[in-house]
């Protein structure tokens, strides 16, 4: 017992000769956190709209003026002819192009429909849908308007249905109140998992852990006095990170701070066991940083940080069995933005557990005093 | 009297390549037990296995009374064993290194300060006791590294080329420590191939290509092969030639 207080004293000693990794520990993932949430972003805006505008009456100047009321909109001036239109979208000037035909004030009030045009460049297919969507509200918006204002001269037409969209625990739809969360859970990997198994390995190559292997200390003692100062950096980022979010990002946490803590703390002890098990599988740093990397790549991307889990090929799903950040970023972004409770995610708390203890019993089976 | 190390054709594989490769020899309490041979002659992986870093292929030995195979962890809490590759911790200080092997190796926490008072007047190295080990010259790390590796005063201590690369005065000065163990009542069992060294020892073993080839006192084996210094009884064993 009382020799992992001897490690964990060491290792802290050894981490304040290191200023510059204590440094780097801390403010790298932080600046990750930062600049993830801010710039990888799904958020359409600044769409650049032009428009062919061949009728030049009220209707067709109101509904352009709907265009320009959104913000995700930005109004880059009037094209003569589709001509100039498809010069527009070539040089990239214009995302869509929003054609009015001649006489759409007159079909539209005397024959009841009439029909315009979005020219789109959908190079960026996402993107472009998420455009067209826009631009399809704005033009039914128009139209229920236009209706509304004309059902008293034709009365019996038949009240459209208007579908309204409320959009639950993230209300304005910002891309940074999904990322937060994720990006938080992210950040221990990179301590917990990359930096503990480079510690070990670094012995390894030095030469103290052949040193530490004739002493006689006990599995158990190494594995605790390597783990728990990582655990404890671990903690210190995660408490940043929170801060971050919710003065910086302004991101209130609906669900039990102390929940959020129990799962920091199972996620961290999960990958000091998957940091401990490649220290014992690499004979030295590059082979640990390769399969770190290898992992954390792998780990990051099928995560469901960046796109949603369900919409990936069956296979990556199963893939995703495995994956730790999968469900501590689903838990993430439930406890923190839903307010969900231990009971609410107590399947992934036990998928956790699960995979941390299996981690650990391989780490310390591979760890070998004697080979 | 029970001996310290003892081994009945211990031998170490490595595939096909024997390192190490039915050795015979027993090692009396308190003496120094020299462990001669080339590079690659397999003085470092016999060591290995009597630390119980290594698993024997086959063989038999016990080291302090304990098997190599079931009773390895016992056997670590009874020996020391510095290595070839220096094994102190460069970032930290003389100090905190002392401290944290003392930790390591079971002593009470109230003993460590005295012990590391000790250890420092000892060596005198009190003036750098609070620098990092990394700016100490080669020399005074392995008197260093030497102390720390007896610091659970073990009965039998492991010296894998403890001199490498340091000045004769500063091996002078390590052979009084080694005397100072042994005098008392450490085993002490060396590898070296520096042949003035076999002669402080009170038995040579010589190996040669994983084969034990001599094993005597060094007036015994220089007697033994007509020869008058060991460096020349060496040359006859490992090239088969006589240098006379």
């Amino acid at each position: 017992m009382n020799r992992i207080r001897y490690m964990v004293e060491k290792e802290i000693q050894q981490l304040r000769r290191n200023p510059v990794l204590l440094r780097i520990m801390l403010a790298a993932p932080i600046m990750q956190l930062i600049l993830l949430s801010y710039a990888a972003n799904y958020e359409v805006k600044n769409l650049n709209i032009a428009v062919v505008d061949g009728d030049h009456t009220t209707y067709s100047q109101r509904l352009v003026g709907k265009f320009r009321y959104l913000d995700n909109f930005r109004m880059t001036g009037y094209l003569a002819s589709d001509k100039q239109a498809r010069q527009t979208l070539l040089a990239g000037d214009a995302d869509l192009v929003l054609v009015i035909p001649p006489h759409f004030e007159r079909d539209l009030a005397k024959e009841g429909n009439t029909s315009v045009q979005l020219l789109l460049n959908a190079i960026d297919g996402s993107k472009a849908g998420i455009a067209n969507g826009y631009a399809t509200a704005i033009i039914r918006d128009f139209n229920a308007d236009i209706r509304a204002e004309t059902s008293a001269v034709a009365p019996g037409t038949i009240p459209a249905l208007d579908i309204e969209n409320q959009y639950w625990y993230n209300p304005k739809l910002e891309y940074k109140t999904f990322m937060v969360p994720g990006v938080l859970f992210e950040l221990l990997i990179l301590v917990g998992g990359l930096v503990s198994a480079l510690n070990i390995v670094r012995e390894k190559e030095i030469g103290t852990m052949e040193q530490l292997n004739v002493t006689p200390i006990r599995k158990h003692e190494f594995i605790l006095g390597k783990s728990i100062p990582f655990v404890l950096i671990g903690l210190v980022l995660f408490t940043v990170g929170l801060l971050l979010g919710r003065f910086l990002f302004q991101i209130r946490i609906e669900g039990s701070v102390a929940l959020m803590y129990v799962f920091a703390l199972l996620f961290l002890i999960l990958c000091v066991g998957l940091g401990l098990l490649i220290s014992t599988l690499a004979d030295n740093q590059q082979q640990a940083l390769f399969v770190s990397f290898f992992l954390l790549v792998l780990f990051i991307l099928l995560s469901g940080l960046f796109a949603s889990t369900e919409n990936m090929p069956e296979w990556a799903q199963w893939l995703n069995i495995l994956n730790p950040l999968k469900y501590i970023i689903e838990v993430g972004r439930n406890v923190m933005l839903k307010g969900s409770t231990f009971r609410d995610v107590s399947r992934p708390f036990f998928v956790l557990a699960g995979m941390a203890i299996g981690l650990l019993l391989l780490a310390s089976w591979r760890y070998r005093k004697t080979v | 009297m029970e001996k310290a190390v003892s081994t009945n054709q211990l031998t170490r594989k490595f595939g096909s390549f024997i390192a190490t490769d039915a050795i015979t020899f027993d090692v009396n309490q308190g003496e120094i037990f020299g462990f001669l041979g080339a590079n690659g002659a397999g003085k470092t992986t016999a060591m290995r296995m009597l630390c119980g870093l290594l698993k024997p292929s086959s063989g038999e030995a016990t080291v302090a009374g304990f098997d190599v195979y079931r009773q390895s962890e016992k056997i670590k809490q009874n020996i020391g064993y510095m290595s070839q590759r220096f094994s102190l911790y460069e970032d930290l200080t003389v100090r905190e290194n002392i401290r944290f092997y003392g930790g390591i190796y079971g002593l009470r926490r109230a003993d460590i300060p005295t012990k590391t008072d000790q250890i420092l007047q000892k060596l005198g190295i009190e003036s750098v006791a609070d620098s990092l080990v990394a700016s100490l010259p080669l020399g005074w790390k392995q008197k260093l590294a030497f102390s720390v590796a007896l610091i659970h005063e073990p009965k039998i201590v492991f010296l894998d080329e403890p001199t490498g690369g340091v000045d004769p005065i500063t091996r002078r000065q390590f052979w009084d420590l080694i005397y100072e163990a042994a005098h008392n009542g450490t085993t002490v069992f060396v590898t070296t191939h520096y042949m003035d060294e076999a002669e402080y020892c009170n038995r040579v073993s010589i190996m040669v290509d994983g084969k034990m080839k001599a094993l005597d006192t060094p007036a015994g084996l220089k007697t033994a092969y007509g020869v008058d210094s060991m460096d020349a009884v060496f040359q006859i064993l490992a090239r088969g030639t006589s240098t006379k």
